[in-house]
């Protein structure tokens, strides 16, 4: 039981910084330009891929800093081209018109890589047990990735509280024609904001994608899950945001590695009553249900408290 | 009437006369079509086409009317269609006399309470919010539906027999001619109702929630409910085209309730024009029929929808509808023979981007899927194949050259189209 604890711990950790790498970007992109990127976990997705196609051209540790750059590049285009000229129309428009692009994405990247899940593995550097607890190999791949979740969490943590970027990107998040009157370039800030939030989701996806699977509907199966986190967390706040990534990293990551169910715990129901509702939830596991945990919370918060945990806007 | 008829009064009737008679004529289409294209292919897409009508319709009760833009509609469409099934297999099991065409009523009211259950959280904020808590209402639904086996019949779905309902007229409902009656006489129904539904006072105050949520706080309504009801309604009329689609194919599975199906609703209710009622009609025509077309030529029509929906959200946003209805005014002015020559000479080397666009993207489908093995294109009759190296050449020349000329062609329409709004503006047909 300890065992399981302990492991399972360190995965959600893992998985929670792994999101947090994501929803920080949403976050950020959000409060500062009122958009929602449907297409955020595209970018992971994309990076993922990059990573793949790059790893296999020039190795790991060039991929691990190109294919972020790349994706950023991506990002920054689709700032400049499609949401700047797509503003005048509303954010109705432009949380369209990323839902689009989500939907182009996926279908190119399943058009370029096939449906299939493609050969991303792990470089041989690092494909070695960290430690063995419990009589379990830690893999030294996910304490990697701990570490870069970690140290670009803190990078972005003294980034914005301690630098005069951060502080104009502060700024802007709350007032940002008051940052345009002060003669700061706001477009420009706005598409690098969002370039840098991409290439922060591209770096999630290559660093994930060797261990968890790559696959063109990695993105379908991320973002809602993305999506959840900054709704649950309060959207626009950046606390909310990493207590949320957190929890759901957490409880799913506990759910998938629990096997009970009910019938586990009271014993079977009579067999005499035939396949029912109740016998699906009785004997359905908690594992099974793990991908619905994190909409149940969603629900949940919002009877509870509308706004999100520390969330204080009301659109 | 003894009274002299006044001009106005004269443009009342002839507006009126109009207004029946768009609705008569839509009415005698559904009844003829079948009769002029009866091949079993066409009657399945009309079949189809009506289905997809309501529920693009339901959806811009949502999205047009009230402002409230789901990620999840597809849920009311799926329990609709799942509560129809379990209707049919009861009707039949047990012999109630319900004959099949009042079984999208269940359907309906399947959409309807599932709206009544989660609405109410759900409509508590429009906006981003209610966007995003509509995309994990979907999710949860889909997922919980591959749990709860017994009632979705999990990944197979539940089957049905339509044929053993009692008979209504002496129509058994097992060939698909009768069937797409049913459907043309739902469609009718449904979009005459939900016409209906926004020129009721509360089709009116959903406008003005979409349009300004405070002012209706201030005139003594409250948006959440009025969201709530616009979200009931929407839910009953999806509910009601998943009935029909439960009929129609004689299965519901929980493809029906995914974000699939969600995508496709929100692109057709888009690009058909959202600000216009027969906007939706319009989208879910087109989505169709280019989702029975496409799927024959391409495998990667999903990604032909994709880059057409964003061509619409970026460039039209009014969508189809909003792009015709521009053209009234100059209509009236007289003044659109002054842009009609420039859509011409813009239209070439558009066809040539729009060309170049379908090339590269099919060249790049197929050398990717076979691995560079030779591949023929066959695009309007010329033959390319995907592994020469003149293809891509061909393609990058029709992108790049079409977008370069198109630029310039587009800025003359541009400034065609300012000169034909001036006409109309000084006519007074454009404010």
């Amino acid at each position: 039981m300890l065992e399981l604890i302990v492991i399972s711990t360190l995965n959600g950790v893992l998985f929670g910084m792994l999101l947090f790498l994501l929803s920080s970007g949403l976050t950020v992109i959000f409060s500062m330009m009122g958009v929602l990127n449907f297409a955020h976990a595209s970018f992971y997705m994309l990076g993922a891929f990059f990573g793949y196609q790059l790893t296999k051209w020039i190795g790991f540790w060039p991929a691990l800093v190109l294919a972020p750059l790349l994706v950023g590049a991506v990002g920054m285009a689709v700032e400049r081209y499609g949401l700047r000229n797509t503003h005048k129309h509303g954010h109705v428009a432009e949380l369209l018109l990323t839902f689009g692009l989500a939907f182009a994405i996926e279908e190119i990247v399943s058009m370029i890589w096939g449906k299939s899940p493609v050969d991303y593995r792990i470089p041989a550097a690092l494909d070695f047990p960290a430690f063995t607890i419990f009589s379990t190999n830690y893999p030294a791949y996910k304490i990697f990735m701990l570490a870069v979740s970690v140290s670009i969490f803190v990078a972005l943590l003294v980034v914005l509280k301690k630098t005069r970027v951060g502080l104009i990107v502060q700024a802007a998040l709350t007032h940002p024609s008051m940052v345009g009157h002060l003669g700061h370039n706001v477009g420009r800030i706005f598409m690098l904001v969002f370039g840098v939030g991409s290439a922060l989701a591209g770096l999630a996806g290559v660093i994930a994608g060797p261990s968890l699977v790559t696959q063109s509907d990695m993105a379908a199966f991320l973002g809602p899950i993305l999506f959840v986190v900054i709704v649950f967390g309060g959207l626009g706040s950046l606390p909310g945001a990493f207590i949320a990534s957190l929890v759901i990293g957490l409880v799913q990551t506990f759910a998938v590695a629990l096997n009970g169910s009910l019938a586990s715990a009271f014993g079977p129901l009579d067999p005499g009553l035939g396949p029912s509702v109740l016998t699906d939830i009785w004997n359905v596991t908690i594992a099974q249900i793990a991908p619905i945990l994190p909409y149940v919370l969603l629900v949940l918060i919002l009877i509870v408290r509308p706004v999100g945990l520390l969330g204080t806007r009301e659109t | 009437m003894n009274e002299a008829t006044t001009p106005d009064m004269l443009k009342e009737q002839s507006s009126a006369v109009r207004f029946y008679g768009i609705w008569l004529v839509a009415a005698i289409a559904l009844i003829v079509l079948p009769l002029v294209f009866s091949s079993g292919g066409s009657l399945t897409s009309f079949s189809l086409i009506g289905i997809a009508i309501i529920f693009a319709l339901s959806y811009n009760i949502l999205l047009g009317q009230t402002g409230l833009l789901s990620f999840g509609h597809a849920v009311h469409y799926g329990l609709g269609g799942f509560l129809a099934v379990h209707a049919m297999n009861a009707v039949a099991a047990h012999d109630l006399p319900i004959p099949l065409p009042f079984i999208p009523l269940f359907g309906g009211i399947g959409g309807l309470a599932f709206a009544i259950l989660v609405g109410w959280v759900m409509t508590k904020r429009a906006g981003t919010v209610f966007a995003m808590i509509s995309l994990g209402i979907g999710e949860l639904v889909a997922s919980s539906s591959l749990i709860l086996r017994s009632v979705f019949g999990g990944e197979s779905g539940i089957t049905t027999d339509r044929t053993a309902l009692p008979h209504m007229f002496g129509w058994s409902f097992g060939p698909q001619l009768q069937v797409y009656y049913l459907i043309a006489f739902w469609t009718m129904v449904s979009a005459i109702a939900m016409y209906a539904l926004t020129r009721t006072p509360l089709g009116r105050i959903c406008n003005a929630v979409r349009d300004n949520p405070e002012r209706v706080e201030f005139i003594g309504y409250d948006p959440h409910v009025v969201r709530y009801f616009a979200y009931g309604f929407a839910g009953f009329f999806a509910g009601i085209a998943g009935g029909l689609t439960a009929i129609n194919f004689e299965i519901a599975n929980s493809a029906y309730l995914g974000a699939t199906q969600s995508g496709l609703v929100l692109f057709s209710a888009f690009i058909g024009g959202i600000a216009y009622f027969f906007g939706p009609v319009l989208g879910a025509i087109l989505v169709t029929y280019l989702q029975l077309g496409l799927t024959n030529l391409t495998t990667v029509w999903q990604l032909y929808f994709g880059l057409i929906f964003i061509g619409i959200v970026m460039f039209a946003p009014g969508g189809i509808a909003g792009l015709l209805m521009i053209h009234r005014p100059l209509i009236r002015a007289g003044s659109l023979a002054m842009v009609i020559p420039s859509y011409l000479v813009a239209a070439l080397p558009t066809l040539a981007l729009a060309l170049g666009v379908i090339l590269s993207i099919e060249t790049v489908a197929r050398y990717a899927a076979s691995q560079g093995e030779g591949n023929i294109i066959n695009l309007l009759g010329i033959p390319f194949d995907a592994t020469r190296p003149l293809t891509w050449a061909v393609a990058a020349v029709l992108v790049f050259g079409g977008f370069l000329v198109a630029r310039i062609t587009w800025r003359r329409v541009a400034e065609a189209w300012d000169r034909a709004a001036t006409v109309a503006r000084d006519r007074g047909y454009l404010a």
